[in-house]
């Protein structure tokens, strides 16, 4: 490839302030947006490696490179960084920064400093829970659900961890009442309701959730942290508390924000599969009705984690009912992406291979938890691997390869060059044999009956241990080469048009990169659908 | 942006939702008391007799007028009279302030008498009268904290007042700062019957 300069350079170049300043002080969604993808990448990289080593511990049983204490602090490490730093700000705080008010024909969001302040909460979060890590009492050990009583006693550095995700929550909030305002009010002429791209309906699904739940997360670490300090027992059963109930308070935030981290991860999908097929999305409505369905129901399984806690027959009864209703959204979307898909004109490009991946690992993941939801299965398979494996389908499989097919289809439209397509294709195809290897290797050694969160393990576990971690290697290996096609891609890629894939959306009618003000002087007027492909001509590049 | 934008309605709104975040944040707090109400209906009730009634309804008549006197704020700017408005801020933050020394009067009464979370004195009174005073404290202490940060809120709103930047034509800092004030009044309004009234 050789480098040829691009011809604009949009919103990186025009600025009010000049140099990092430009950056750190800046209100533009699009600069926000950059830097949450650039923070959120590191974080990524840094879990990853701390997932690498939890797999390399479980090749043998006894210690291998670790012992009991080291793997519980890495996999609660893992696990923190992963959830908070990673799958929750990941689609939603990069993709929705800027591509939200771009889809809709605004300017920016409705309120562009609120929309910074929530990336340093970020930061701030992300240094808290780094600092927990190498401060006090060591590593926190306790997982990342903080489960009481051994989150209040353990003498490791719960407290600044539980500092850092209550910080990451506020972030969260922030931005959910942004975009829900946004989406609100600063839709350009035309914009009508039936005429917002799914992803934009995802997202809206998805800030009502963190507005909604968040809060819940937020007074449930306070206490813990009160409890901590104050030594004061409201989670402790002998001085009048209730350890159950701090799952529950636990569980009704953190259950809505796995809907978090996939709503926005079927949203790209939406976008990905219509433009790639050549046909409008299947059942606009019906997909995003059933965004909306997913938010609400999502929002009342909580308790389907705590079958094992001690709960009555008849709660687990209502709340394994309600899990099974949740699937009938999610299986709505996955009938109408394959129903796109059908009769389609289909262009195998890599951001359609990460999607169609996301489908086939989405219906592993969700068939799988519909297993965990039955009460009868649950309690075998409940504390297995299994549980790890499925949560890793859907988070993984599901929302990380969502992500990574949201790298592949906008990120030539944020730095005006494209990558490598024949490397995207080599490390797409090993991360889809690497994930499933390894994913599907602890589903299987779980149903066998092998423990999660365990740094050792029987023997006849082995041999399936053995292929896991074999495949985190192929998996690991998989994504260096994507991230570094993409990084190739970004720095001396060849430039691209305004509409690389042919796309119908908003985005694709402005210059790649996007100027700062998006649309220029006038404001856009909507006169078509989002997935009106018709005379909508994919630029060469 | 070069192109100022400016949307009132959009402001209010997003701190409706702002608000809502709240009303959960303390949600939390209050299905803990009533989980553990229902476990300990009698120690409750004990337990709330320890408390001072007095404190209690001083406070909830100092939160109310403060409210009054931050919704006459905003009429006063509405009708462009910027002192008067000033003088309502002020008298809010005031009463704002009588309300926290009135609590640090009551509190230190209490823990005067070896009533506070993790003391051994409470311990001794069994689960349920700990519960009481553990819920008691946290909600009333994050309760407090609304206070100073709402007070704080209506200060810088005061000087934007005085420097003319929130005016008749543009107000909605000092009505989404009134919106928030009320709210902590309203939970105020909540507390005050569920651990001094009715039990």
């Amino acid at each position: 490839m050789t480098h040829t300069p691009l011809k604009n350079s949009g919103f990186y170049s025009e600025s009010p302030r000049s140099g990092i300043l430009g950056w750190l002080l800046t209100t533009d969604h699009k600069r926000i947006g950059i830097m949450y993808l650039c923070c959120i990448i590191v974080m990524f990289i840094v879990a990853a490696i701390l997932g690498l080593a939890l797999r390399l511990e479980l090749i043998a049983p006894g210690p291998t490179i670790m012992g009991a204490q080291t793997y519980n602090a890495t996999f609660t490490v893992h696990g923190i960084i992963m959830i908070f730093l990673v799958i929750i700000p990941s689609i939603p705080a990069t993709f929705g920064n800027l591509l939200l008010p771009i889809h809709i024909g605004a300017r920016d969001v409705s309120f562009p400093k609120i929309n910074l302040i929530s990336w340093y909460c970020y930061i701030a979060g992300g240094i808290l829970a780094i600092f927990s890590i190498f401060s006090g009492g060591g590593a926190p050990d306790t997982g990342w659900t903080f489960y009481v009583p051994f989150s209040t006693q353990t003498t490791t550095n719960v407290n600044l961890a539980v500092m850092g995700a209550f910080m990451l929550g506020f972030s969260s909030i922030l931005t959910g009442l942004n975009f829900v305002t946004t989406i609100h009010r600063l839709r350009a002429k035309g914009m009508g309701w039936g005429r917002l791209p799914l992803f934009v309906w995802t997202l809206y699904s998805t800030a009502w959730i963190q507005v909604l739940a968040t809060p819940m997360l937020g007074i449930t670490l306070v206490l813990v942290l009160l409890e901590r300090v104050f030594g004061a027992g409201l989670f402790d059963a002998a001085r009048g508390g209730d350890p159950i109930l701090y799952q529950h308070l636990f569980w009704i935030y953190s259950h809505p924000a796995v809907y978090i981290m996939i709503l926005p991860a079927m949203g790209v999908i939406s976008e990905i599969i219509p433009t790639f097929s050549r046909k409008p999305l299947f059942g606009y409505w019906a997909m995003a009705i059933s965004s909306l369905a997913i938010a609400f129901a999502g929002s009342l399984v909580w308790a389907h984690h705590m079958y094992a806690s001690g709960m009555s027959d008849f709660a687990i009864l209502i709340f394994s009912f309600l899990t099974f209703v949740v699937a009938i959204p999610s299986a709505i979307k996955v009938f109408n992406w394959v129903a796109t898909l059908y009769k389609g004109s289909i262009q195998l490009a890599p951001p359609m291979l990460f999607a169609l991946a996301f489908i086939f690992q989405f219906a592993i993941g969700g068939l799988g938890g519909l297993a965990l939801g039955a009460a009868a299965s649950d309690i075998h398979l409940t504390d297995t691997t299994f549980v790890v494996g499925h949560f890793h389908y859907v988070m993984f499989g599901g929302t990380g390869f969502a992500f990574f097919a949201a790298l592949h289809y906008w990120l030539p439209k944020f730095t005006g060059r494209m990558y490598n397509h024949k490397i995207a294709v080599i490390s797409w195809g090993l991360m889809f044999v690497g994930f499933n290897v390894t994913y599907m290797s602890m589903q299987a050694v779980g149903i066998m009956g092998m423990p999660r969160r365990y740094y050792d393990y029987l023997p006849e576990f082995q041999t399936l241990n053995v292929v896991a971690t074999i495949g985190s290697w192929v998996l690991a290996v998989s994504l260096a080469i994507m991230f570094i096609n993409l990084w190739n891609g970004i720095r001396r890629g060849a430039p691209v048009g305004k509409n690389p894939w042919g796309g119908a959306t908003l985005e694709w009618t402005i210059p790649s990169p996007p100027p700062l003000e998006n649309f220029g002087e006038e404001d856009p007027i909507v006169t078509k659908g989002p997935y009106d492909y018709k005379g909508v001509v994919a630029d060469e590049y | 942006m070069s192109i100022e934008h400016r949307d009132d309605t959009g402001a209010r709104f997003g701190m409706w939702i702002f608000l809502y975040t709240e009303v959960i944040l303390f949600g939390g707090l209050f299905i803990l008391y009533a989980v553990a109400l229902a476990k300990f209906p009698q120690q409750f009730a004990e337990a709330s007799h320890k408390l001072n009634i007095y404190f209690g309804a001083a406070n909830t008549l100092v939160l109310l007028a403060s409210s009054l006197t931050i919704a006459m704020a905003i009429t006063a700017v509405q009708r462009n009279k910027p002192k008067q408005a000033m003088v309502l801020c002020i008298s809010t933050i005031v009463l704002a302030i009588i309300f926290l020394i009135n609590k640090y009067f009551e509190w230190s009464a209490e823990i005067g008498h070896g009533i506070y979370p993790g003391s051994e004195h409470l311990a001794e009174m069994g689960p349920g009268i700990t519960a009481f005073f553990n819920l008691y404290y946290f909600t009333a202490g994050l309760h407090g904290l609304h206070i100073l940060i709402g007070g704080t809120l209506i200060g810088v709103v005061t000087v934007f007042i005085a420097k003319g930047k929130v005016n008749s034509e543009r107000y909605t800092l000092l009505e989404n700062s009134a919106l928030y004030w009320h709210l902590v009044d309203l939970v105020w309004v909540f507390l005050f019957p569920l651990y001094y009234l009715i039990l």
